[in-house]
């Protein structure tokens, strides 16, 4: 199974967040806890369930990262998730 | 489930009869289209009014010629998004000329209560007596409304002309 | 324009308190997400990749300084400065929170303006030509009927949970700008053998994951019979639209299924039993109506069209601009200016909130203080003074508006895409600014003359590329971007649907491939021919050998 982090957005203002380390909900995937086993992803799930239950988050879902030192999204989508648009560096790294 | 009419709770006094449940021989039943087809002789002869109720793709065409026998529809929304009840609604009051209850059952939210009131809609069965609550504020927070519908709200068209020919005065 | 009476303001303030509440029900946890969505659709929010999204509406295409001076205002308060003006001539805001929305509709409903039914299963705004009231070609102003169509829609209660959503467009022109052959229902206004206007109505039109070309169901209604003509076709629809497949629920599958001649009897049949009621149309109300789009108080001298020519022969850059940047208009001495929002390389449709004060500055100062938005990610200054046009073309230079593009190559339309949008399965902006760049050169561009571009990201079809000159649809391939190119689309009174080209090209190619395109027209084309006139003789068979020779 590849690596995966859980990702939602928040509900106050839709901003694109990931479950960290820490369990807190996080506005970068650097810090995303990553789950390797299906385990790991269930428990992740729960956690993005909990999440809409308290009204921080909606739309949770397990995304794929390459499982590097940090985890790295993977496909155009994600990345633009991540870093922003790609078409206006000041508001997004730019891919 | 909490039964709404008149702008608050009250009590049903309807049993809403599954196809295959044995009717007591007296009181208010609601039954489905099918069995009132099936039954709806044999049904007459009960003492106590009739309801049928219509799935949503159930069009009230399908009763019209029976509306003076039934004191009651019930309409169905299997969820709030499938909007033909209200048409159907509209149909019953406006062009089979029902006037007995017409009431809303299935996933009823109190986000809604104004466009089913003003389809024609006087009784809602909701899920939680919460929504009941907010019946009032819903129906009263738009005070303004384009269009003509089945209800006897003043579309904003005949309160402007109104006003111009009494300044015309 | 239309002016709110107590009425119209009473119901954008009520909404805009009805939606506070809503989002305080969500944030508190009273409404789930599932009963919330609907909610915050209908008034044109929704959640993209970064954030949430707004659609204001604009009604027509039509707005005035002070309600775009408040568009800039919510662009530099609630969001990041700027704003996208869309193919239906709506505003979307792409960085906003969901706890500013209830401020941000209250300072909308400040200027007359709303985001009601921007989205959901209900009546979206209603377009219209956006040089109407302007226009030479034009028959009647159309936004007369778009303004009625638009109050009678607005929380309609029976059709406020339809199958699908629901787009209405009017065209008072024989030339039609508001592409009404690919809308749900389409108005086109004409006259009848006895010189009275009234309708043609077409229904059942699209674009999107099945494109189809409306058929006509009446040749002619009168004007009186609009809105409940109007009522009989979405009662049908509410009722026969299907309800179990979102891909298949739009009214066009439900004509197609049932043909256009049985449903047409299906609307007759409805609208025979509310014809004569409470929707008939009055004169009065009609003639009410009519009178909020009076033509302004046009003061133009004759010496006006001598200067403007002699302005033209002086300034060759100008020149150019007055070219392909102008469109004529009713009124002697007048002429209706586009605003190119499509600078060489830059984001097709968007605009600064600076931009959008100085345009409603120049619109106060040269305009009559009324801007359109058109269906082409442009922004319109409808009724300027030939003798001003110099002045004014030198302010839009400053502010980057002034790219003498209106209708060439680089003057693309593109959704926002996978750089914004939640349904997207490729980008579209970074293709458009490539193309854009590839052609920077504008004598070129000039050479080349009318060629429509359109780029969608998806199926959906937000960037129209089913009626586009060349049509390009991003698609994914095994995850890769990859973009399927049509020929020969067009959203005018001859409605076409481009024809597919070939296999799809990767990203790094399609530039190439459009240049080829290009190229190719211009090595055939005879005698002033645009590219539609050559793509119709020839066909696409010349097109598609130069674009998969082998080499």
């Amino acid at each position: 199974m590849s690596a995966q982090i859980l990702t939602a957005n928040r509900l106050d203002d839709g901003v694109v967040v990931y479950l960290a380390d820490d369990g807190t909900w996080a506005e970068r995937f650097e810090v995303a806890r990553v789950a390797r086993d299906a385990d790991a992803s269930a428990d992740l799930l729960l956690a993005g369930e909990a999440g809409e239950r308290a009204c921080r988050i909606i739309g949770a879902y397990l995304m794929k990262v390459a499982d590097n030192e940090t985890p790295q999204p993977l496909g155009t989508r994600e990345t633009i998730r991540g870093k922003g648009p790609s078409i206006l560096t000041e508001l997004g790294i730019g891919i | 489930m909490p039964l709404i009419k008149g702008g608050k709770i009250v009590a049903d006094p309807w049993l809403h009869a599954a196809d295959d449940e044995v009717l007591p021989d007296e009181g208010p039943v609601i039954v489905s289209l099918s069995r009132w087809r099936i039954e709806g002789d044999s049904l007459r002869v009960r003492i106590g009014p009739i309801g049928v109720r219509l799935a949503a793709d159930e069009p009230p065409a399908g009763i019209a010629n029976d509306l003076d026998r039934l004191a009651l529809i019930a309409l169905d929304f299997p969820v709030f998004r499938d909007g033909r009840a209200y048409s159907h609604a509209r149909l019953l009051r406006e062009r089979f000329g029902f006037d007995g209850e017409v009431r809303a059952t299935g996933n009823v939210l109190r986000d809604q209560f104004l466009f089913m009131h003003r389809c024609g809609f006087d009784a809602f069965v909701v899920a939680d007596p919460a929504q009941a609550d907010a019946w009032l504020q819903s129906i009263s927070e738009i005070s303004v409304w384009y269009q003509p519908a089945t209800d006897s709200r003043t579309p904003v068209l005949a309160l402007r002309h109104r006003h111009a020919a009494a300044a015309a005065e | 324009m239309y002016r709110y009476d107590a009425y119209d303001e009473t119901l954008v303030r009520e909404r805009a308190a009805q939606y506070r509440d809503q989002v305080r029900r969500r944030l508190d946890g009273e409404l789930t997400e599932e009963e919330f969505r609907p909610l915050r659709l209908m008034n044109g929010l929704y959640l993209q990749l970064h954030a949430y999204m707004l659609r204001v509406a604009i009604p027509y295409g039509t707005v005035s300084s002070a309600q775009l001076r408040q568009l800039a205002h919510i662009a530099r308060r609630y969001d990041r400065g700027y704003g996208h003006f869309t193919t239906r001539q709506n505003i979307q805001y792409n960085w906003l929170r969901l706890v500013d929305t209830p401020d941000l509709l209250d300072d909308l409903a400040a200027v007359e303006m709303h985001a009601i039914q921007t989205s959901g299963n209900c009546i979206r705004n209603v377009t219209a030509d956006q040089f109407a009231g302007a226009a030479a070609d034009e028959i009647e102003d159309p936004r007369v009927y778009a303004e009625i169509i638009r109050q009678w829609s607005t929380l309609h209660p029976e059709f406020s949970f339809l199958p699908r959503k629901f787009k209405i467009a009017v065209t008072g022109s024989p030339n039609d700008r508001a592409a009404v052959r690919v809308h749900d229902i389409g108005l086109r206004m004409h006259r009848d053998h006895d010189g009275e206007v009234g309708f043609e109505v077409i229904v059942g039109g699209g674009l999107g994951r099945t494109p189809i070309i409306g058929p006509t169901i009446r040749d002619f209604l009168p004007k009186r019979d609009l809105l409940s003509y109007l009522e009989a076709i979405l009662r049908v629809y509410n009722q026969l639209g299907r309800r179990d497949n979102i891909y298949k629920a739009r009214i066009k599958i439900l004509v197609a299924s049932v043909g256009a001649e049985e449903f047409a009897r299906l609307v007759e049949a409805e609208w025979a039993e509310i014809k004569d009621g409470s929707l008939v149309l009055p004169a009065d109300e009609i003639a009410r109506i009519e009178a909020f789009f009076a033509p302004p108080p046009f003061d133009a001298p004759d010496s006006d069209a001598a200067d403007f020519a002699a302005r033209r022969g002086d300034d060759p850059a100008f020149d150019v601009w007055a070219d392909t940047n102008l469109f004529d208009h009713q009124q002697a001495g007048y002429a209706i200016v586009n605003l190119s929002l499509k600078p060489i390389g830059g984001i097709p449709g968007d605009a600064t909130e600076a931009q959008m004060d100085a345009v409603a500055d120049l619109a106060d100062r040269y305009s009559f203080g009324e801007i359109r938005v058109s269906h082409e990610q442009n922004l319109v200054l409808p009724h300027v003074r030939k003798a001003d046009l110099h002045d004014l073309w030198r302010a839009l230079d400053g502010l980057g508006l002034a790219t003498p593009n209106i209708g060439l190559v680089s003057d693309i339309i593109a959704c926002p895409g996978l750089d914004y949008c939640n349904l997207a399965n490729a980008r579209s902006i970074p293709v458009a600014q490539q193309i854009s760049n590839r052609f920077a050169d504008l004598d070129r561009q000039h050479q080349v003359g009318e060629l429509k571009i359109k780029i969608s990201g998806c199926i959906n079809a937000c960037g129209h590329h089913h009626v586009g000159h060349i049509g390009i649809l991003g698609v994914d391939k095994k995850g890769e971007e990859f973009y399927q190119i049509t020929l020969g689309g067009t959203a005018d009174e001859n409605a076409t649907l481009g024809k597919i080209v070939g296999p799809a090209f990767a990203a790094d190619k399609v530039t190439d491939a459009v240049e080829t395109i290009v190229e190719t027209y211009v090595d055939l084309r005879r005698n002033g021919e645009k590219f539609l006139d050559t793509y119709r003789r020839l066909g696409v068979d010349p097109f598609k050998e130069k674009l998969y020779a082998t080499h």
